[in-house]
């Protein structure tokens, strides 16, 4: 089953008793055994990095989607996408503008007002979906190194995990479609009162690069299942898969309109979708400060309320009564994971002072042990960051941190000469004030921090504009509430961390987001709420 | 109970058993004394105003617990919109008095006795604060009507409407996981609520923002309308006396963003812009619309011209979801259209502390100039005036009932909220029609449908595209009913359920 392939992923990183310290995510759930680990020389060189596999899957759509239909930019343009493994291009994608987004906020405004879907059945919506989700399970392998090649994330995450992760979320959703229902509301006279729960029109949708078809899963689905119509924008380092998935779904039966995908660059693309006036609802994930401009061009257009899912700092808190080992693991986890391309990624990693030393001891030496290189290779841990433009990023605060006299661990440099491959690296000594203790860097960069008390580190994992997560390492029960409530971030990971189902909201406080997605909770971002009143004229009963 | 009697203004307009179902009637005139009062009560009226017996005695900003002046020492003055004289000098809040505000705030969420006391405990003392506004009511209700205008039975029938009960029922969900997980959602207070409220009804408004907020354990900073910052001093006195802790609520006279109506979709607008620039703080708006109310051809006339008239008029126009376009069937609009006017010509205006009046002024001089240059547009754009179009007297805000006719849905008087006591009747041939026009709006705050028919209704209730459709009945506006606007009308829900939402 897709969905327990999926929770193995996530979930069983830390569960699994078996192999001691190394419950780490790929031994676990991509099956990797421990010998395989010295065949794969440590930190792949560039030499490695010239052998690269090359992807059985060939690219099939670079047009637009629009009405149902392929087809070219209205300008004629395009513009190129990578893969991150080499800088080399892959292919050249339509690249939209207003010109584009207009024609599919018309297309999906026709298909919403006087279209089929609206007045189908939301049975047959739910139909619709699960059909989705079979045939993507069927090509799985396919759209799996799709992901992989253009976003540069281990493929083996991409088939085992994530697609089948997307599978489960459109099955998820698809179980809602019938299931919304409005409600009797109890008036205080003589009133018949109810409430409908309608779909609020044409959704504008912007998803990030990290998680490409995750992210198409989150936002795409509850608006499908509440009965919207979409344009979605890609982020432009990604826009393969959701083509191959939208395709999908239209053979699958979805009237044309519904869906539209436009790619292109945030300023050409985003923004004239987020200040269309015929759109209704924004959805937005990507960074806090893009968030901003987004949210502003909501306010200025026509007042579309907006849910965004932005960036973080998240702490991950080790207490001194946390065993270290399994600690030391899933912190490393909790950061390195999909090249620390997570929006919640455990990126303030603070450790109680009792255990501090052994558990950065045991830290450097997992950071020095993980493995990088071709994530089309068995075995490998960490591929490419997304592009140039990222990977510099990274470097620029890796550099930051020893100019603030953090104490670099490990790591530190580019990896080869070709393409976009960071060392792991680990940073001791890092106060609250440097840089690296306050920004996202969205990079394999672990920030070890050391703590005294309980209260004392719940201020300091407070005193950030971010809280879209927070992890908790402790065997003590009154710890773990006391930690729950006091943390302020839409998500507190006790003893595990990046568990994802479909059913657990997943969202941010201050400046982390407006807005929960997945869940109960996403379905109120595509559905508008009509109270609706008449008289009763001699009631049985009030 | 206060959340009881709050509705039985407005709620039980339509229910009476026989056709009188006009505001009036509820607050307890009659026919016979309708008779004895003049129609468009005239300057030397006006001369004759009957003297509020409420004294004004909270004029500061409350913040931490404390009535303290601004920090700038200055203040401004609120007026009786019946004379549009002098009633008091408030503390004028600026930037300094909202930071003080928002600290004292701050400080109450992060360190204060509020949110570590149990639910129960602060259900206990919004509950001790709805007893004293009931036991206050009359002099809250006389001081509303002073600073506002509105009628004051009107005032004294709607209490503050409480989300207290809320309190103690605000659950987390466990949720199923698909490995070996426990999953569960805690619904935290968001933690420092700004909130920003009009004029047109300043106590109830208060209630809609300030009930939900604090039942749900935040902290709150609130900003009145500077034509109104009377009742709401008075109310929030009133919870300090009930046990609320110093900074929970805090209250700032002043001036908005803008010049525009705080309420409108300009100012909401401008207030989402500065939330996106600064920390991406989650916004909840209810702004303007223009309310379809449509007259189907099979609909009683009388009754129909009862509510449209009432959808309309109510509170001096100034409701932000009034049915202010009356699309009435073709085969009746003459009919209706006759009828209509008359009633619009026997409306009473007058002081509004006097029994038997139905209108009272405008809020303000601003808003008086506005509706007379609407009627204006409207008479320009060859609408046709059946009644009214013109102020009354020469002191204070007041406005004749106004009826247009032969009014084409592209004239601004058709596509523009005017906030006044202008009725625009327009003409429809089908449903069809009928729908497509009532949703050719940028607002979607509400609707009214007046049909007998089952499938008609049942059409329309889908059809429009409305946070509110209210069929053979108009304004009723129960705690428990959610109300909010699509499109431009607004962004979330409040009361009820979905109020609660947003604040978690």
């Amino acid at each position: 089953m897709a969905a327990r392939a999926l929770s193995r992923l996530l979930s069983r990183s830390i569960s699994s008793s078996s192999s001691g310290v190394s419950a780490s995510l790929l031994r676990s759930s991509l099956g990797r055994k421990s010998e395989g680990w010295t065949n794969i020389s440590r930190f792949s060189t560039a030499a490695a990095v010239e052998e690269l596999i090359t992807p059985q899957v060939s690219i099939n759509y670079t047009q637009h989607l629009i009405n149902g239909q392929f087809v070219d930019a209205a300008s004629g343009k395009t513009f190129p996408t990578y893969d991150p493994r080499t800088g080399e291009v892959i292919a050249r994608v339509a690249e939209g503008d207003a010109e584009d987004i207009n024609r599919a906020v018309s297309a999906a405004r026709e298909a919403f007002d006087n279209g089929p879907w609206p007045k189908m059945t939301a049975y047959e919506r739910c139909r619709i979906l699960l059909r989705f989700a079979d045939l993507v399970e069927k090509h799985n392998d396919e759209i799996a190194a799709l992901e992989s090649w253009n976003n540069g994330k281990l493929y083996e995450q991409a088939a085992k995990a994530e697609v089948p992760m997307f599978v489960r979320l459109f099955r998820y959703y698809a179980g809602w479609a019938d299931k919304i229902h409005g409600l009797t509301v109890p008036a205080d006279g003589d009133y018949h009162v109810q409430t409908l729960h309608e779909p609020i029109g044409v959704a504008g949708q912007i998803i990030p690069w990290n998680f490409p078809l995750l992210m198409f899963a989150w936002k795409v689905g509850p608006a499908l299942a509440c009965g919207n119509t979409i344009v979605l924008k890609t982020a432009e380092q990604t826009p393969l898969t959701a083509l191959v998935v939208a395709k999908l779904l239209h053979e699958a039966g979805l009237p044309a309109g519904v869906l539209n995908i436009v790619s292109g660059y945030g300023p050409t693309a985003g923004a004239p979708l987020a200040s269309h006036m015929d759109v209704d609802k924004l959805a937005f994930t990507g960074s806090t400060d893009t968030g901003k401009t987004v949210l502003e061009l909501a306010a200025r257009s026509n007042l579309k309320p907006v849910t965004l899912e932005l960036g973080g700092k998240s702490p991950f808190i080790v207490c001194e009564d946390a065993d270290v080992n399994k600690a030391v693991e899933i912190a490393h986890f909790a950061l390195f994971f999909n090249q620390g391309q997570c929006c919640c990624a455990g990126s303030r990693t603070f450790v109680h002072e009792r255990i501090y030393d052994e558990f950065l001891e045991k830290s450097k030496e997992r950071a020095l042990r993980r493995v990088v290189g071709d994530p089309f290779k068995k075995g490998v841990e960490q591929g490419p960051q997304i592009d140039s433009k990222q990977f510099e990023k990274v470097l620029r605060y890796i550099k930051s941190g020893i100019d603030s006299n953090a104490t670099l661990e490990c790591g530190g440099g580019r990896l080869g000469s070709k393409g976009f491959f960071v060392q792991p690296t680990v940073f001791s000594n890092v106060q609250d004030d440097m840089l690296i203790a306050k920004d996202e860097i969205f990079g394999p960069v672990q920030t070890i921090l050391k703590f005294k008390d309980i209260d004392e580190v719940i201020q300091r994992a407070n005193a950030t504009r971010y809280g879209l997560a927070a992890g908790v390492f402790t065997k003590n029960v009154s710890t773990a509430n006391t930690m729950m409530r006091a943390l302020r971030a839409g998500t507190v990971w006790i003893n595990c961390f990046d568990v994802f189902d479909a059913a657990i909201p997943f969202g941010g406080y201050k400046m982390s987001g407006i807005g929960r997605e997945k869940g109960i909770y996403s379905l109120h971002n595509y559905l508008q709420v009509k109270a609706v009143v008449t008289p009763l004229n001699n009631p049985a009963w009030l | 109970m206060a959340a009881r009697r709050i509705f039985s203004l407005v709620s039980r307009s339509q229910c009476l058993p026989r056709f009188h179902p006009s505001l009036l009637h509820i607050l307890g005139r009659d026919t016979q004394r309708g008779r004895n009062i003049n129609k468009f009560s005239t300057a030397a009226e006006a001369d004759e105003l009957i003297t509020p017996s409420v004294k004004i005695r909270y004029t500061k900003n409350l913040i931490n617990g404390e009535f303290v002046d601004a920090a700038s020492g200055k203040t401004f003055p609120a007026y009786d919109p019946r004379s549009g004289e002098v009633i008091a000098h408030v503390a004028e809040g600026d930037q300094e008095d909202i930071n003080r505000a928002v600290s004292a705030a701050r400080k109450a969420f992060d360190e204060g006795p509020w949110p570590k006391m149990t639910p129960y405990e602060r259900s206990r003392i919004l509950l001790r604060a709805a007893d004293l506004v009931e036991k206050h009511s009359d002099e809250l209700a006389a001081l509303e009507t002073w600073n506002n205008g509105k009628l004051y039975e009107q005032s004294a029938n709607i209490e503050v409407p409480m989300f207290v009960r809320w309190a103690d029922k605000i659950h987390g969900l466990t949720v199923p996981a698909d490995g070996n997980y426990h999953v569960q959602v805690l619904h935290e207070p968001i933690g420092v609520a700004g909130q920003i409220i009009p004029w047109n009804f300043p106590l109830l408004l208060f209630a809609w923002k300030v009930g939900p907020a604090l039942a749900c354990g935040n902290t709150v900073v609130v900003k009145t309308a500077e034509q109104t910052p009377l009742t709401a001093l008075f109310a929030a006195h009133l919870f300090q006396e009930a046990g609320l802790p110093p900074g929970v609520l805090n209250v700032v006279s002043g001036f908005g963003p803008t010049a525009a109506f705080t309420g409108s979709t300009d100012t909401g607008k401008i207030i989402y812009q500065l939330a996106a620039k600064s920390n991406l703080k989650a916004v909840t708006l209810e702004l303007g619309g223009k309310s379809p109310f449509i007259v189907c051809e099979d609909a009683d006339v009388d009754k129909a011209v009862e509510l449209a008239h009432f959808a309309l008029f109510f509170n001096q126009g100034q409701c932000c979801c009034a049915g202010s376009r009356t699309y009435v069937h073709q085969r009746i609009y003459d009919e209706f259209l006759e009828k209509a006017k008359a009633a619009a010509l026997k409306r009473v205006v007058g002081d509004p502390f006097k029994k038997g009046v139905e209108q009272g002024p405008q809020i303000d001089s601003q808003q008086f100039e506005k509706i007379l240059r609407y009627i204006r547009s409207g008479v320009q754009s060859n609408a046709t005036l059946e009644c009214g179009g013109d102020r009354i007297g020469t002191k204070g805000f007041f406005v004749q009932p106004t009826v247009f006719s032969n009014v084409q849905d592209d004239m601004a008087i058709a596509k523009d909220e005017i906030f006044g006591p202008v009725q625009t009747i327009l003409k429809f041939k089908d449903n069809d029609e009928v729908i497509r026009r009532a949703n050719n709006t940028r607002y979607g705050l509400a609707a009214g449908v007046f049909t007998k028919n089952l499938d008609t209704a049942n059409t329309l209730m889908r059809g429009l595209r409305a946070g509110t459709v209210w069929i053979n009945c108009f304004d009723v506006f129960d705690a428990a009913i959610p109300f909010g606007g699509y499109k431009m009308s607004g962004v979330g829900r409040e009361k009820v359920e979905l109020g609660l939402m947003y604040r978690l």
